[in-house]
């Protein structure tokens, strides 16, 4: 934004006046018909979707449109020292005209860009065209003073000058030279607000930036304290159960050994104490295991992993499953932790006798939503089991909506983007 | 007898096949993953096969996925399905075609070689062999108030749950160190609060009993 005028010399300051103009009249000249192209092109693209040819032209306007604004971008960043980032979502590869069409149509920074549009053909149009009239407009005066006062005999107004003979033209010079006075101060500031509107419009907003941010910055903090905490778990676990009775058994079988040929009855006995505890450490071992990872869900993926927490709860659950492909792994686990959450939540507080769950995909969101018909009155309240599914989500940019009247039904909906 | 074995794990492999070689059985193959064993079931033509549920190259459900296939294909094949852990999802799957020779197992089972080769055998002879922990899952879920399971007396519920496990009375009067003809009596008792017809075989027994304890009432 800094332009090479303001710093004082006066020939660069003359010739950077010079430059603002003529990069002024380009843009005003470049900005009108290109932005009003652009915007009837893609109203009337859009408008035509319903009936079909809307959905084969729509990309490549769009992109015309990209393009366009791209072009801009790349002037306020070489003109102006005015940065557009763009932020367009990436498309998705080799897609049908119809998904090209309704990503592009999804994108914030495409209705971005159509709203520039029409700021660009007005505001835009005459922020950059005034510099260059600031500029060429006393060198009118200039051109009367000389003498081409001479072609319009019938009297010519120039400014607030009627012109009819030299003098007047001198006037119509000392305004020129006024306004060129003023052309020094005004002429790269125009320029520089042309760029600054740009860029408030078509620029993506700092605001929704910052949001984003502070969203990330909390979830990945949640992330990073349940993950420490699930650890600490873990080892907890590990430490008091499985770990302790392995070493049980050692001690059991060093006593056998010593016990064998002096006490065959003891040692006996105590064979059958170190197997019942090796038995236990391997079923402490698969609890720890189905806690971190449930087998089901690894070795046949989500839908099957919820059929089978269905057939362990002690209320009959209907589970119906639509999901084409498997998502990611973090997503699908994160999914059947948060129905499993629910799910128990659900056998424990709702006093159903029947629940429903539903898992589908669509739009790259992985959705699952728990029906009961228990007495309801559920909330994600501060210590309820809901929240810190909630928090969980939220890394995974998941939502989490609580439907329960009191009376009932319940219904807890989890939402995962999953594509 | 002749079994295939399935295992990716090379100690529990080499132990079971030492396990199954003392008790007498023929080891025709002992294999390490998936299109191993499909294509030992089509060739070998085993009398049972001992197989783990997660196998190379998916380390998924490899090893459950060949079995039924290989039922598929020659119904009545006895599978005996070993795993880290058990479902009852896996167990409906195995016994959904109803023709029996079925066991399936937490790998667990195989610390107490006397049940084991005996569930080995019972599977083999076209019996089922279902783990205590499946049947225990299916008693929990179906313990609510109303339901007839509750009028079952405690060594009603006992002797229910060897019955499910694909025990004859027998082996359960031994279990339990009673008379058959007690067991008999329970059993009769059983059947008739569960509104189950009475049968003589086996391996009917069983499914009839996992029907009513899965779908109930």
């Amino acid at each position: 934004m800094t332009m090479d005028t303001k710093n004082g010399n006066g020939r660069t300051a003359g010739r950077g006046i010079g430059l603002a103009a003529v990069r002024g009249l380009a843009l005003a000249l470049l900005s009108l018909p290109g932005a009003v192209l652009c915007f009837c092109l893609s109203l009337v693209s859009i408008a035509l979707i319903p009936i079909g040819v809307g959905l084969v032209t729509t990309p490549y306007v769009l992109t015309g449109v990209r393009a366009f604004a791209n072009g801009r971008r790349v002037l306020a960043a070489e003109w102006g020292g005015v940065r557009i980032p763009p932020a367009y979502r990436p498309l998705p590869k080799d897609a049908n005209p119809w998904a090209r069409t309704f990503a592009m149509l999804r994108d914030p920074a495409t209705w971005r860009d159509l709203r520039w549009l029409p700021v660009d053909m007005t505001a835009g149009f005459v922020t950059a065209l005034l510099p260059a009239v600031l500029f060429l407009y006393p060198l009118e005066g200039f051109a009367l003073a000389i003498g081409l006062w001479r072609v319009f005999p019938d009297g010519y107004w120039y400014g607030f000058v009627p012109v009819s003979g030299q003098a007047s033209a001198f006037g119509a010079a000392a305004l020129g030279l006024v306004l060129l006075f003023l052309a020094h101060f005004f002429t790269p500031r125009l320029l520089d607000v042309h760029f600054r509107l740009t860029r408030a419009v078509l620029g993506s907003n700092q605001g929704e930036l910052a949001e984003r941010v502070r969203i990330l910055t909390e979830t990945r903090r949640d992330a990073v304290d349940a993950s420490a905490a699930e650890l600490r778990r873990i080892e907890r676990d590990l430490h008091d159960g499985a770990q302790a009775r392995l070493v049980a058994v050692g001690m059991d079988l060093g006593t056998i050994e010593a016990l064998l040929d002096k006490d065959p009855a003891q040692a006996k006995e105590l064979i059958a104490q170190a197997r019942t505890s090796s038995v236990e450490a391997l079923s402490e071992l698969r609890e720890l295991v189905r806690g971190i990872h449930p087998p089901v869900l690894a070795e046949r993926g989500l839908g099957d992993a919820v059929r089978a927490l269905a057939l362990r709860l002690p209320v009959p659950t209907e589970v119906s499953v639509d999901l084409p492909q498997r998502a990611q792994a973090p997503v699908e686990s994160a999914a059947y932790f948060a129905v499993s959450e629910v799910l128990t939540n659900a056998v424990k507080h709702s006093g159903a006798d029947r629940i429903w769950v539903d898992l589908h995909q669509a739009d790259g969101m992985l959705r699952a939503s728990v029906t009961d018909n228990g007495k309801g009155g559920a909330v994600i309240g501060a210590g309820s089991g809901l929240a810190g599914v909630e928090r969980r989500l939220g890394t995974f940019d998941g939502v989490l909506a609580v439907s329960s009247p009191a009376g009932g039904p319940t219904m807890v909906t989890v939402e995962i983007p999953c594509a | 007898m002749r079994v295939v074995l399935a295992e990716d794990l090379f100690l529990l492999r080499d132990g079971l096949v030492r396990l199954l070689q003392a008790h007498g059985f023929e080891i025709a193959a002992a294999v390490e993953s998936g299109p191993e064993l499909a294509a030992a079931l089509a060739e070998l033509d085993p009398d049972v096969a001992v197989v783990d549920v997660r196998l190379p190259p998916t380390h998924t459900d490899e090893g459950l996925q060949c079995a039924l296939d290989a039922r598929g294909k020659r119904p009545g094949l006895p599978v005996l399905v070993l795993s880290q852990h058990v479902e009852q999802l896996y167990a409906r799957e195995l016994l959904a075609d109803g023709s029996g020779g079925i066991g399936y197992l937490l790998k667990d089972r195989v610390f107490d070689a006397e049940q084991f080769v005996d569930a080995v055998r019972r599977v083999a002879a076209g019996g089922t062999a279902m783990d205590p922990q499946v049947i225990q899952q299916l008693l929990a879920r179906r313990s609510g108030d109303d339901r007839p399971l509750a009028r079952l007396t405690p060594r009603e519920r006992e002797v229910l749950e060897l019955m499910a496990q694909g025990r004859t009375n027998a082996a359960i009067a031994g279990k339990l160190v009673v008379t058959e003809r007690a067991i008999a009596k329970h059993t009769a008792n059983i059947f008739a609060k569960l509104g189950l017809e009475v049968s003589d075989d086996d391996n009917r027994r069983v499914l009839a009993v996992l029907a009513y304890l899965d779908h109930g009432r």
